[in-house]
């Protein structure tokens, strides 16, 4: 495309709760193309943990039989969005494990879009979303099943966390289907930490900003799991759990 | 000098009043158990002392090794020595028992200006207790509690208790749900654990099956908040015999 695209408002529904402001500097957005040839196996991680404001927008193509591991670790940016154009074609697989922790008036969104053009094809989503003070979290997900992509399986969860009652979390998950003998499974949640799980571990000695980190830990662990560097976005998030817990209000 | 001095504890949950003025003493080296009806207000006294969110206290006062034990957070109490085993043990999914508890257990060390154990020396020290109460140290490799039978989360109670090697462990209806083996395990654990010169404990219960293998100096009953009677083991086996009615009246 040549013409640089006017920067979008609340009205568009892919950026119904972004910051609008921060997406000006960083606009226009160039799309970046991945493509996992037929076959190929590939994975990335991108860890957001600068505080700058930042907004990527991914095209990601996997081919006949290939498989692409993304994981998302956004935890930093006063605004960050990922947006996501996946495409999958016959027996191909797409997963994304994505962590988004943020607290301030941080605003944090992952959108994708899941596009299963071929039988076969698998796809899962895992999004965890820890939020406190004024922080913004919000993940948008379709999932659109093609004509003939018989067999398609598409998976989401999607959960949110709030540590405070002023963070806001926004979940809006989309099927649309076309094809036959589909599974798609998704839920959506958002949730306070567990009181009574909190208590058990304080009356054992945990000082209330480490019982929580730990549940927290706990509660986005899903995300990582089975991620080439499970290890090290686990520390990341670690490091970082431990700054919300302690900003909370 | 007392380790636990109550004195006309009133405390509300959800603003309804449920311990109505309750004095109890006990001392170093002592055994003590309380009976007493269904919602007499027994639990409610371990959680307050706990000091679990929820339950407030509206008059009295509560010792505890010569510090106002009131004035503590939940995990400063664990600090002080004080161990509540729960009559419901709360599940923590993804929360595994080894690290909870080994970051527990240095959580309450640092707060008494100790050393922290090396992970080396918290797993031989939980391996120890583990085998103390029988229990398979795989279990504690698992989240807390998560699937554990009633039995077995009774028992992982007193593993706990083991571990953080309390001075005063108020143990809520330990023996429920145990079988018959278990129960004479989990009576030796206590025994073994907490008899000694400078501990105590506070024995929840509704029978006498417990007191038979942890024998209490004394014997009290709690009703409607407060309590009503007090007397030695033979209290016990009275109650046993002809009732709460008849005994209290
Ligand atoms: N969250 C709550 N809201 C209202 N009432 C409560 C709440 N928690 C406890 N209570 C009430 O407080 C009273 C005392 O409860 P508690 O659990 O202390 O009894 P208990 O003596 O331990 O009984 P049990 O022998 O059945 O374990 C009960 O009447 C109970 O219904
Ligand atoms: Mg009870």
């Amino acid at each position: 495309m040549s013409e640089v695209a006017a920067l979008p408002t609340r009205k568009d529904e892919d950026f119904r709760y972004s910051d609008i402001d921060a997406l000006g500097t960083l606009w226009p957005v160039a799309r970046e193309e991945i493509a996992v040839a037929d076959g190929a196996e590939d994975t990335l991680q991108i860890v957001l943990d600068d505080s700058e404001a930042i907004a990527r927008h991914i095209a990601i193509s996997v081919g006949k039989g290939a498989t692409f591991d993304l994981r998302v670790l956004s935890a930093g940016p006063t605004y960050g969005r990922i947006a996501l154009d996946v495409t999958l074609a016959e027996d191909a697989d797409f997963t994304l494990g994505a962590a988004q922790l943020a607290t301030g008036t941080e605003t944090l969104e992952i959108v994708t879009d899941v596009h299963h053009t071929g039988p076969n094809a698998t796809s899962a989503q895992v999004v965890r979303t820890v939020l406190a003070d004024h922080a913004t979290g919000t993940y948008l997900g379709r999932i659109a099943v093609a004509r003939g992509a018989d067999g398609t399986d598409a998976e989401q969860s999607v959960r949110a966390m709030l540590l405070d009652r002023t963070a806001t979390a926004n979940a809006r998950p989309e099927l649309e289907i076309f094809a036959d003998d589909v599974k798609a499974a998704h839920g959506c949640a958002v949730g306070e930490l567990d009181a009574d799980g909190l208590f058990y571990l304080m009356s054992r000695g945990l000082p209330p900003a480490e019982a929580k980190r730990l549940m927290l830990q706990a509660f986005i662990a899903e995300a990582f799991t089975g991620a080439p560097d499970e290890e090290a976005l686990s520390e990341a998030a670690l490091v970082r759990l431990g700054t919300l817990v302690e900003t909370g209000l | 000098m007392t380790m636990l001095k109550i004195d006309n504890l009133q405390a509300n949950v959800a603003d309804k009043p449920i311990l109505k003025g309750l004095s109890l003493e006990i001392n170093p080296g002592e055994i003590h158990a309380i009976m007493g009806p269904n919602g007499a207000g027994k639990s409610t006294l371990g959680y307050t002392l706990g000091g679990r969110p929820g339950y407030e206290v509206t008059g009295g006062s509560v010792e505890f090794a010569g510090q106002n034990l009131l004035d503590l957070e939940p995990h400063e109490r664990a600090a002080a020595g004080l161990f509540l085993g729960f009559q419901y043990p709360v599940e923590i999914p993804g929360v595994s028992f080894v690290q909870f508890l080994r970051e527990a257990a240095n959580a309450q060390r640092k707060g008494r200006g100790e050393e922290p154990y090396s992970g080396g020396e918290f797993l031989k020290l939980a391996k120890e207790k583990a085998g103390l109460l029988k229990m398979d140290m795989d279990m504690l490799k698992r989240a807390v509690n998560v699937g554990f039978s009633g039995g077995e989360k009774k028992r992982a109670e007193m593993v706990q208790m083991g571990i953080l090697d309390p001075k005063l462990a108020i143990l809520d209806e330990t023996d429920s749900g145990l079988d018959i083996d278990a129960l004479r395990i989990c009576g030796e654990g206590i025994n073994s654990i907490m008899r000694a010169p400078d501990k105590a404990v506070l024995l929840i219960t509704h029978y006498q099956r417990l007191l038979d293998y942890v024998k209490p100096d004394f014997v009290h009953v709690l009703a409607g908040g407060r309590i009503v009677k007090s007397g030695g083991p033979e209290l016990a086996h009275q109650l046993e015999d002809e009732g709460y009615e008849a005994v209290v009246a």
